[in-house]
């Protein structure tokens, strides 16, 4: 993206990876993706009492060019789908999705022809939070999770490397056809 | 209409617009503080404010840090309990999965086995005949409803107040036995193990077992040192060939 596609590998590249990972984490806008019942856990969030803004989300952005992450709260049907895409396409990057309860997250309760069974077939997501709904805390535990992602994300050279150690690991990793019980059906 | 308005108005406070006191500043004869001099004191006056405010209770959820209590019954994580001598109460009947209406649960049944091991026994983990052999939750299913708690005939599974399950990938919100199972207590003993001397099924729920009884433990004991005398033996008949390969490396 920038100066740190440049680096080499060594200690510039991780102080400046340790400088941009705390800078992101703690400046990150949300985008309000409220579909149902998880939205208002969400709003509660925001409330004074919960106080989003001590994780520096001052405030829900209402447009998706001025937000980083977007918090999918509640089950996504078919129709609303091609709209999630494009208000995802439509954040500038770096973007993170928290997939906020079990809705939006693997369908729940709902597997059925109109919802889709987990946003990840949409949008790539990076937390899964499980809860119906999830109560504030675990909300907040969620982003919490998601910071120590941000923080530890590595870039430039260190990413590449990241993604191939990912791409070995999947080869060699148990495929899902050899897995029992509930990992078995496309972790249904 | 425009002739009857004044040309720089001035400021409820007094003060002068900025650009009327820069076409003044040529003739002024005091020295002027200069913008900063003008700015810096009403910033550190705006910052005293967030550093008193640092010292004042906090209204806020304090979350990370301090964890309000949940209510006492909270639908959290599940939990799969044990008799007090630490054998499972669960009896892999899948009453709980029929309950679930998100299909999160899957239960595998499978029969206890009272013959010792050396003679091909699997072991008895329930008071009984049956014992959940495979038990998985799907946490991106589960809706925290209760009904498998209402449906478990024997208080197997419960709910414990713990919510913080958020993770980054869909594989790892399964939970299996090892992960649902309750930790040992004092005085229990890890399953498989035989059922307490002369107690039947029944006894163990009405509750008339208390903790593992000495014939369990000694039964736990001599089962751990058959299996280290065993894996001893393993490894004295994997040590000539390791050797051997070793040997034909050298050789080479």
């Amino acid at each position: 993206m920038g100066l740190e596609e440049k680096l080499p590998s060594g200690i510039l590249l991780s102080t400046v990876e340790l400088l941009a990972g705390y800078m992101r984490k703690a400046s990150m806008w949300p985008a309000t993706f409220g579909l149902a019942c998880c939205a208002i856990e969400m709003m509660a969030v925001g409330t004074p009492d919960y106080d989003i803004a001590r994780f520096g989300m001052e405030r829900f952005s209402a447009t998706p060019r001025q937000a980083d992450l977007m918090i999918v709260a509640g089950r996504v049907s078919q129709k609303m789908a091609p709209i999630l895409r494009q208000v995802y396409d439509q954040m500038p990057g770096p973007k993170w999705v928290i997939s906020m309860g079990v809705c939006a997250s693997s369908g729940g309760m709902f597997n059925n022809y109109a919802i889709v069974q987990g946003v990840d077939h949409i949008v790539p997501v990076d937390i899964y939070l499980p809860g119906c709904p999830p109560r504030p805390q675990m909300l907040l535990n969620a982003i919490i999770k998601l910071h120590e992602q941000i923080e530890s994300t590595p870039l430039g050279v260190n990413r590449v490397a990241a993604a191939r150690a990912a791409e070995q690991a999947a080869l060699a990793a148990v495929p899902t056809h050899q897995m029992k019980g509930l990992l078995a059906g496309g972790l249904g | 209409m425009a002739d009857n308005l004044p040309a720089q108005p001035d400021r409820p406070d007094g003060s002068r617009l900025p650009s009327a006191e820069h076409a003044r500043s040529d003739n002024d004869p005091q020295p002027r503080a200069g913008w900063l001099g003008e700015n810096l004191p009403a910033s550190i006056g705006g910052f005293g404010v967030t550093w008193a405010t640092m010292f004042r209770k906090v209204y806020t959820e304090e979350y990370p840090e301090v964890k309000r209590p949940t209510a006492p019954r909270y639908h959290g994580r599940h939990q799969l309990n044990r008799h007090p001598d630490g054998l499972e109460k669960c009896i892999g009947c899948e009453l709980c999965a029929w309950a679930c209406p998100a299909d999160a649960i899957l239960v595998e049944g499978a029969n206890n086995d009272d013959t010792p091991k050396d003679e091909g026994g699997t072991g008895r983990f329930s008071p009984g005949e049956r014992f959940g052999h495979v038990y998985q939750i799907n946490y991106l299913r589960c809706i925290f409803c209760g009904l498998c708690i209402e449906a478990c005939p024997t208080r197997a599974l419960t709910m414990t107040n713990f919510y913080e399950l958020a993770d980054n990938n869909r594989a790892d919100l399964i939970f299996t036995k090892e992960q649902l199972l309750a930790p040992l207590q004092e005085g229990m003993l890890a399953a498989p193990h035989p059922m307490v001397e002369g107690m039947d099924e029944r006894d163990y729920y009405l509750g008339r077992i208390t903790s593992a009884t000495d014939e369990q433990r000694d039964w736990a004991l001599a089962q751990q040192a058959a299996e280290a005398e065993a894996a001893a033996r393993a490894a004295a008949e994997a040590e000539p060939e390791r050797n051997m390969i070793s040997e034909g490396g050298g050789a080479l």
